[in-house]
């Protein structure tokens, strides 16, 4: 798989929320393979763009083109074998087993009339069993544990399949262990099938581990792209998140500390 | 781990309780009729006053019923994914109300039985277009709001039939509560509800897959490649042509369209691929059953069917609602 494939681009893009332009025309290339974080502040737009990016809310202005063909004229269907959206909320109105759960994500893949086939099945076992949600295929998803629906959310996006995941949060209510392996999880599925991956996340150091990009949103429209080195400054997040943070380096990983 | 077969056995398993429910249905009543006596005049053969009662009352009556039944109860698995909402059923958004006041309208004034099944016909979609104008919107509130605007449009509809009642002749107001309480001794030919029923399932079946990603949130939804807005619109006019049928041609018969696709989601899941066509059996056999029941239970005499569905309905629900309390679940 070439390294260099635009899997996603932005031209000019501009989000607007109930009038206010909080993302202001936003250029961005990613390449298959790469991993971008998206930082901000609560209520910055992170998850508008994110949204925008995905094809699920219309740009007030500039386009999105995803594996080279404008985001609107592609196909619903096809969009979503593409790229795949991990929502911030996962609200489950009715009752519905964890595997069949983790099996909507083969939705995009199936013909009108086609059922789920065996190897469908394998996909969904294998992402449950990535998450570690493994003898957890006949649980009702309400009996679930806000981490453990967090990582069904995770395995779902894995089970499609998409070649870029656009994943809003993905370590909202994880512990600290299942934040660092869902996150190695990720990380191995972008090194061995050439998956682009954008997170929203809120803690900069991970951000700094995980990812060789960042996004920077303001929130009034400026937004910032670069390499992770240039991006995660104390100084620019000081900016960012308007309160003082100094770095550390610890074995070579950068920390943020609040002041 | 869903699969076709088991999706098969499950529709055939219901089909069989259908056969016996419409069976049930030839066999029982005030006047006796042998079962060799039924088959015979079910294969054309004159049987007398015995043919007569089961191929010219019974019959028809049942296929009614069956027909009713089955379209209430997938009106209301439709209703209840396109809101989201398992509390939803048919009636919910003003579609009887709407067919109430369009039928009364027509009996009011005396118009033929044509322009009261077009009236009922007329109202119900009217309901419909008016709340889903209405509640039109986006973002996550939209589901509340358009719950919130039939279940205003519903009131002002039962106002609007309170005052038809109240100004009509006192020689009509027999078949107008009749039609309100939901009633099959006055159900026409079974045909046309029976072929709505058929072409609804068939409509509704191609979209159940998405129907079953619809059910989990509109974003959801999306983020899988089904087309929220269109899918959407063609479940609330499906759902409502189908109660507007099964109102036109019973009256109001309730909680078969909020009971049935509850019990069926209980016993078997919530896949719509399997949820639709069973419910429409289920919710079949459901009335055809409390039919028999309404006309044998206190014979000569014979209840509105309405009335039966509702008495056996509000336990089974009381008793759903503390079950779901106990369990915490939404």
């Amino acid at each position: 798989m070439s390294v260099h494939l635009n899997v996603l681009r932005a031209r000019g893009l501009s989000v607007a929320v109930g009038g206010r332009t909080v993302v202001d025309g936003l250029d961005l290339q990613i390449a298959a393979g790469e991993r971008l974080a998206i930082l901000g502040r609560n209520g910055a737009g992170k998850t508008t763009l994110l949204h925008t990016l995905a094809g699920l809310r219309e740009p007030a202005a500039g386009a999105v083109e995803l594996c080279g063909e404008a985001l609107v004229q592609i196909p619903p269907r096809r969009v979503a074998q593409l790229r795949g959206v991990l929502l911030q909320q996962q609200l489950d109105a009715f009752p519905a087993s964890v595997l069949e759960t983790a099996l909507i994500g083969r939705h995009p893949w199936l013909e009108r009339w086609a059922w789920e086939s065996a190897a469908d099945a394998d996909i969904a076992r294998e992402a449950l069993s990535a998450v570690g949600l493994d003898g957890f295929a006949a649980r009702d998803v309400h009996t679930l544990s806000g981490g453990e629906r967090q990582r069904l959310a995770v395995a779902t996006l894995l089970t499609q399949q998409p070649r870029l995941a656009l994943l809003d949060e993905p370590l909202s209510h994880l512990d600290l262990n299942h934040q660092i392996a869902v996150l190695e999880l990720l990380t191995r599925r972008v090194r061995e099938t050439g998956m682009a991956l954008t997170m929203v996340m809120h803690d900069p150091g991970l951000a700094a581990r995980y990812c060789e990009r960042v996004l920077l949103v303001h929130g009034d429209g400026r937004v910032e792209v670069g390499a992770v080195a240039e991006m995660l400054t104390a100084e620019r997040l000081s900016a960012l998140y308007q309160h003082p943070l100094r770095m550390v380096e610890v074995d070579g990983q950068r920390c943020f500390l609040p002041l | 781990m869903p699969t076709r077969r088991r999706a098969l056995l499950v529709v055939a398993v219901l089909l069989l309780l259908a056969l016996a429910s419409i069976v049930g249905a030839l066999l029982i009543g005030s006047y006796a009729v042998a079962p060799g006596e039924v088959w015979a005049s079910l294969m054309g053969n004159d049987q007398g006053m015995a043919g007569e009662v089961v191929t010219g009352l019974r019959l028809p009556r049942a296929l009614a019923a069956f027909a009713c039944g089955g379209l209430l109860a997938l009106a209301g698995a439709l209703m209840q994914v396109l809101l989201r909402n398992p509390l939803a059923d048919p009636y919910v958004l003003g579609v009887s109300g709407g067919a109430a006041v369009g039928a009364l309208s027509a009996m009011l004034f005396g118009l033929p039985l044509l322009f009261v099944h077009g009236g009922a016909f007329a109202g119900a979609f009217g309901a419909i277009l008016i709340v889903f104008g209405l509640a039109r919107g986006d973002g996550s509130w939209t589901q509340t709001r358009l719950l919130l605007t039939g279940v205003i449009v519903a009131a002002g509809c039962s106002a609007a039939v309170a005052l038809i009642l109240s100004v009509a002749p006192e020689h009509k107001l027999r078949s107008m509560l009749f039609w309100l309480m939901g009633d099959l001794s006055h159900a026409g030919s079974p045909w046309p509800a029976l072929a709505v029923l058929a072409l609804g399932l068939a409509a509704a079946l191609p979209l159940s897959r998405d129907l079953n990603l619809l059910a989990r949130g509109d974003l959801v939804a999306r983020t899988l490649g089904v087309s929220v807005r269109g899918l959407r619109g063609a479940v609330y006019v499906l759902a409502s042509l189908l109660t507007a049928v099964a109102v036109t041609t019973t009256g109001s018969v309730g909680f078969v369209g909020l009971i049935v696709p509850h019990l069926v989601r209980l016993a078997i899941g919530n896949d719509q691929r399997v949820l639709l066509p069973a419910a429409a059996l289920a919710g079949g056999s459901l009335l055809v059953v409390a039919d028999t029941l309404a006309r044998t239970v206190v014979a000569p005499q014979q209840l509105p069917v309405g009335v039966l569905t509702a008495l056996l309905g509000v336990p089974v629900f009381l008793y759903l609602l503390s079950r779901q309390a106990k369990e915490g679940v939404r």
